[in-house]
């Protein structure tokens, strides 16, 4: 396809091969390619409809592809088990947060797969508290302490806490549903930064984004749909956004092979 | 310029009074009751050793299903059964107990309010009920069977190592339901706060989705509560057996609201998420406060009634009222 795609000699963290979902006799995703090395950003836009969610939750494990194969570091997902894509690498951070409110940041970050410690199995609080504020500092995450109630941080900081977790257990990969969609000017720049590192760390991102702005701001490449048809995928620096409107408004034409 | 100025302090006003003190509310409460009462009630006994005690050991039913319903509520579900579950255990647990011996009445009445607890999980995970229909329609369902185990009569308990162990002794002087109150506390707060299953009750009441997606088991967490707080129902049951050498179908007939009343009072969510036992244990010794103070201070049962009912109020409305955010 691209390029740098053809160029690249590593295994790809991320590859869908004809990716297609039918719900009862609807179609969602018709025939989906798609390639995600560690350390780039790939975004996916579309409009309403378009079938990102879905992909997402395919990739997520939730739902199970109709057809086609979806690969984590060359391994095939074949079970619609979230548990199996995560012990693979892959964390999802979802469009509603899913934080816990009432409970501290350190519970948040470990939630489901608590420390213990001791014969009585009991919750090593004070560990958990210190590797979050670790984390929290790398990733320069700004919070009053990782003992906060979630409930009392501004919506930047929980997306920062929801990055950060997903962080913490992801090797591979993070997948983001509209990562910046209910924050200000602000707290986006903060998250688009927090992106931004982790790309450089090597994870691979995909970014699901209304944002086209953000989008060229932040993905290596940016990958089409439109009504379930996979359109085409573009690197960023050889497209622009009217391209990328065109895409997905159906002005242009899907290409041959997406 | 001026404006701005106001408006700083003006927020820095409102920020000082905005702070949050509910969640030592019920411990301030506790300690202005007890010392209200010490100083009006000092001439009717209020202070000795003996009524103390008294309050201590009249409370134990209530603080047992009380640490029950922290977990129930915190995962963000609701047991209307626990009243008429008391009766009910109390009552198979007697008649066991007379028919079978000591082994066969004590398994059957714990047995009973855990089956109870059991079905009322099944049906709110597996059918996604809601828990406050459900464990309501439990409560009519068990309150008839209560009646009509015994058609209404009363079953003597004369097996004095049952009284014993479940009320009417005591071990190194100390009430034997004093100690089981304890007991129940003490295991229930360890289990709340510092294990892997007190951590998912809480994220279940917290956010039913981010706790399935963080892998918790939320199924399971639902009928744990459900079945614990059946257990700790059944457990109350016989220990008003073992207090009152017998068992009738009105026992822990009046207990639901109290219960439930005590465990928000002591700084637990309604709706899921926050919980604390020992906040629950001294919201129950404060409604245990209470009752023997107006009964002290020789308050007719209608008099006692609506003053209970008023207290119960104003302390819901104190503790229940949202921080703005």
């Amino acid at each position: 396809m691209t390029t740098t795609e053809s160029t690249r000699t590593s295994e790809p963290v991320l590859q869908l091969d004809g990716v297609r979902k039918e719900f009862g006799g609807v179609v969602a995703v018709q025939e989906f390619n798609l390639s995600v090395y560690s350390g780039e950003v790939v975004a996916l836009v579309g409009d309403n409809g378009a079938g990102k969610s879905t992909l997402v939750k395919l990739v997520a494990g939730v739902h199970r592809p109709t057809a086609g194969q979806i690969r984590i570091s060359g391994e095939e997902v074949t079970a619609t088990d979230p548990r199996q894509v995560r012990e693979l690498g892959i964390e999802v951070v979802y469009q509603d947060l899913a934080l816990a409110d009432h409970q501290p940041v350190y519970m948040n970050l470990f939630l489901g797969r608590e420390l213990v410690t001791g014969p009585f199995r009991r919750l090593d609080k004070k560990r958990m508290a210190r590797e979050t504020q670790a984390l929290v500092d790398e990733l320069d995450v700004r919070i009053p302490s990782a003992k906060a109630i979630i409930r009392d941080l501004s919506g930047g900081q929980r997306q920062g806490i929801a990055i950060s977790r997903a962080t913490q257990w992801a090797k591979q990969l993070i997948i983001m549903d509209e990562p910046t969609a209910a924050l200000g000017v602000a707290e986006t720049a903060k998250v688009e930064e927090l992106i931004d590192r982790l790309r450089r760390r090597d994870l691979a991102i995909l970014l699901v984004s209304h944002d086209l702005d953000q989008v060229m701001r932040l993905a290596n490449r940016i990958t089409v749909l439109r009504r379930g048809v996979h359109v085409g995928t573009r690197m960023t620096e050889q497209t622009d956004k009217n391209e990328i409107v065109s895409m997905i408004t159906g002005l242009q034409a899907a290409d041959e092979r997406a | 310029m001026t404006t701005t100025t106001t408006e700083t302090a003006a927020r820095r006003r409102t920020s000082l009074g905005s702070y949050d003190f509910r969640p030592y509310l019920v411990y301030i409460g506790f300690v202005l009751i007890f010392l209200v009462m010490a100083v009006t009630l000092r001439d009717e006994g209020f202070l000795t050793s003996g009524n103390l005690l008294l309050i201590l050991q009249q409370t134990a039913p209530i603080t047992v299903m009380a640490v029950g319903t922290v977990f129930v509520l915190s995962s963000g579900e609701i047991d209307l059964s626990i009243g008429s579950v008391v009766s009910l255990s109390a009552l198979v647990s007697a008649v066991l107990l007379r028919d079978h011996g000591f082994v066969a009445g004590i398994a059957g009445g714990l047995l009973t309010g855990m089956t109870i607890g059991l079905i009322n999980g099944l049906l709110v995970a597996k059918l996604r009920l809601p828990s406050f229909l459900i464990t309501l329609g439990m409560m009519g369902l068990v309150t008839g069977l209560s009646e009509r185990i015994t058609r209404l009569q009363p079953v003597p308990s004369t097996n004095e190592v049952f009284n014993g162990l479940f009320g009417a002794g005591s071990l190194a002087g100390v009430s034997t339901l004093i100690l089981w109150s304890g007991a129940v506390a003490v295991a229930g707060h360890c289990i709340f706060r510092h294990t892997r299953a007190g951590a998912h009750v809480l994220a279940t009441g917290d956010n039913v989705g981010a706790a399935r997606v963080a892998g918790v088991n939320v199924d399971r967490i639902r009928i744990g509560v459900l079945v614990a707080s059946g257990a700790c129902a059944a457990l109350a049951g016989m220990l008003y057996t073992g207090r009152l050498h017998g068992a009738t179908y009105t026992l822990g007939s009046a207990d639901l609201l109290t219960v439930i009343a005590a465990v928000i009072i002591g700084g637990t969510r309604l709706k899921g998420g926050v919980g604390t036992v020992v906040g629950a244990v001294v919201g129950s010794l404060i409604l245990g406060l209470l009752n023997n103070g107006l009964i002290l201070a020789q308050f007719t049962p209608a008099e006692q009634q609506i003053a209970r009912g008023l207290i119960i109020l104003v302390a819901v409305v104190l503790t229940l009222r949202e921080k703005k955010t």
